[in-house]
């Protein structure tokens, strides 16, 4: 773990709530080594009511230009904030805090599941997978066609499977309602999004048996083991989320009791 | 050179800044961030006889400057402190105290016991204050005949240094000062959370499990500060003062009003490394006042 400044390279605006932040480190410092599912602790500067850091998943990092990605999604001062910053900005950054999710060894096929801003952490998954020599198929859904994000970063990594509310783009519904869970066999499972999808996805993981990590976003006051406020409940007690998780194999979780 | 080293009890301190009970882990936490050795001392998480799962989540709420939290005295026990952490943690260059609660008056002195025998814990912390348990805990805190039992049997078994610390949820804490002071404790702390509580309006539901947490940071700093300089007129023995300290004016602050050293809760989750700005910025505020030690400035808020 680090506390670094690092300056906005970028910031793109992706629909009326997300954009994507390109920063890299203000003084040039090497990047420590970051995982899938890891996540950064950000500072929000200038901000009246926000006092706490906000937590954000690693959305892609670019080791030749030395760049973190954070996909971030305004819904409160703090998030709106980050989505204004001006590139030259600097941001004070923990980083990397929590797990990450398992890269298994053997061969297998690997479907990522994400929904809303939970597509995040699945984009650099999906690269680290790639690097490996991995196949995998992304399943993301949305409200519309406009909430699908970074859909060309995503097809350089594997195959793009998309659900939305509305229909606008691939299957209407959820993602737990597209065709491909019924004609494909999956090894692997990893999602990230809204519980409830969540809850869903490990539900047919568990049904069919196959190995399923969901990256949780609790509540977090430090994001690195010190205040113990972000628990989730787990067949091993109550965890911490910011340093157990944030990913956790949904057997230990109490979802589907 | 401005002196920087405060006494508490017989325990002597390399500078005034420490670390809250609760907000610093066992330090193991911090040792990526900063050096543990720049600090006076570190109040390790409270612990207690048996292990604890604490409260259900959420336990957490933000508030304007500040959280609610309800963690609920989670922890692994007095047994699991002594076999796996203290063997950690006991070479760290700094004091290491221990934050003590119980439900009853016999858990406190039963985990006390068991700390005791540990050289590298020179003092213990008697929390019995925390907002965040059904039964004990705040309830010890809040009248002078049960401030005073437990500190009593405590004292009986515990030679070295006796911290109590003080609740900020009642009437009259210099009177609850007395009382723990008329009972041996060789300092007193304060504050611990006040109670509070939050409401989503949007679901109408609490933001805590627990729907009340104990409220912490810049946002109850006044009040501690009140507190402080309250109980320094009351009680003969050292003051440590926190609550809401985020920077060395903070920390300035409390020491003027009273408090002999401070501790810096809520803030190392802002900023971890915060606690080591403090100490260089009491150590430059000294300098640039021509104060030739830290104890000088004890109580020497100047009214006239
Ligand atoms: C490990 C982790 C990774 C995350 N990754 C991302 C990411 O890559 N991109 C992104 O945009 N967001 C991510 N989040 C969620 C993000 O942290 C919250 O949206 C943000 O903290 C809200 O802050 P705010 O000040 O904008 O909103 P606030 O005003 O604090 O809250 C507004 C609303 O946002 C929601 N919210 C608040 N905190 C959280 C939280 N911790 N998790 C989920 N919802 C919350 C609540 O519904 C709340 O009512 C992540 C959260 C965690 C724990
Ligand atoms: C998450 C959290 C956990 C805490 N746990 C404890 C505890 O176990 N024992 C204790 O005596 N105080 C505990 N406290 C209280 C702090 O030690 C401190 O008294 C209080 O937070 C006020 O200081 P601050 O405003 O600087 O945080 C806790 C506070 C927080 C925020
Ligand atoms: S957020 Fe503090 S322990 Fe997880």
């Amino acid at each position: 773990m680090k506390q670094l400044d690092f300056t906005v390279r970028s910031n793109d605006k992706l629909n009326d709530q997300n954009h994507l932040l390109k920063v890299v480190p203000s003084d040039n410092e090497q990047l420590p080594e970051m995982l899938p599912g890891q996540f950064v602790q950000i500072l929000v500067e200038n901000a009246q009511h926000t006092f706490l850091r906000r937590p954000i998943s690693i959305n892609n990092i670019v080791p030749e230009r030395n760049e973190i990605w954070l996909l971030v999604q305004s819904v409160g001062e703090g998030t709106q904030k980050l989505c204004e910053m001006a590139v030259g900005g600097r941001l004070n950054m923990l980083v990397p805090l929590g797990n990450s999710f398992t890269i298994p060894s053997n061969p297998g096929s690997y479907l990522l599941v994400g929904g809303g801003v939970g597509t995040a952490p699945l984009l650099f998954l999906g690269k680290k997978l790639h690097e490996r020599g991995i196949a995998c198929d992304f399943l993301l859904g949305g409200a519309s066609e406009k909430n699908i994000l970074q859909r060309s970063d995503f097809t350089a990594y594997g195959t793009l499977y998309c659900t939305t509310e509305d229909g606008s783009l691939g299957e209407k519904g959820y993602v737990t309602h597209h065709p491909v869970l019924q004609h494909k066999k999956y090894d692997f499972i990893f999602t990230c999004g809204p519980k409830p999808m969540m809850v869903a996805v490990a539900r047919y993981a568990h049904e069919r048996g196959i190995v399923c990590e969901a990256s949780l976003e609790n509540l977090m006051a430090c994001g690195f083991g010190a205040c113990l406020c972000c628990v989730e409940k787990t067949t091993r007690g109550n965890l911490c989320a910011c340093t157990e998780g944030p990913v956790f194999d949904i057997n230990e979780l109490t979802w589907l009791d | 050179m401005a002196r920087l080293e405060v006494t508490i009890g017989s325990m002597l301190l390399r500078n005034p800044v420490m670390t809250a009970s609760g907000t610093f882990g066992y330090g193991t936490e911090y040792t990526d961030f900063m050096d543990l050795g720049r600090l006076g001392g570190i109040f390790v998480k409270g612990t207690t006889l048996e292990p604890r799962q604490g409260n259900d989540y959420p336990r957490m709420a933000e508030t304007p400057s500040g959280m609610l939290n309800a963690v609920g005295l989670h922890n692994k026990g007095v047994d699991y402190f002594v076999e796996q952490i203290y063997p950690v943690i006991k070479d760290y260059d700094t004091r290491m105290i221990v934050n003590v609660s119980g439900s009853t008056v016999e858990d406190y002195v039963a985990c006390t016991e068991k700390l005791v025998g540990l050289e590298k814990i020179p003092a213990i912390e008697l929390n019995i204050s925390c907002p965040n348990v059904k039964e004990g805990g705040m309830a010890f805190g809040t009248t002078c005949a049960s401030a005073a039992q437990v500190t009593r049997a405590v004292r009986r078994v515990y030679p070295g240094t006796l911290i109590v610390k003080l609740s900020p949820n009642v009437t009259d804490i210099a009177e609850i000062a007395r009382s723990v002071e008329a009972e041996g404790a060789d300092s007193v702390s304060l504050v611990n959370t006040f109670l509070g509580m939050a409401i989503d309006a949007e679901s109408r539901r609490p933001k805590l499990s627990t729907v009340t947490g104990g409220l912490s940071g810049p946002c109850i700093k006044p009040i501690a500060l009140r507190m402080v300089w309250q109980v320094f007129h009351a009680v003969n023995i050292p003051v440590i003062g926190m609550g809401g300290i985020c920077n060395w004016e903070d920390a300035i602050e409390f020491i003027l009003a009273g408090a002999t050293a401070i501790q810096v809760g809520t803030c190392n989750f802002i900023d971890p490394s915060v606690s080591v700005k403090i100490v260089e910025g009491i150590e430059a505020y000294l300098q640039r006042h021509n104060i030739a030690s830290v104890t000088d400035l004890v109580g020497a808020m100047e009214t006239a």
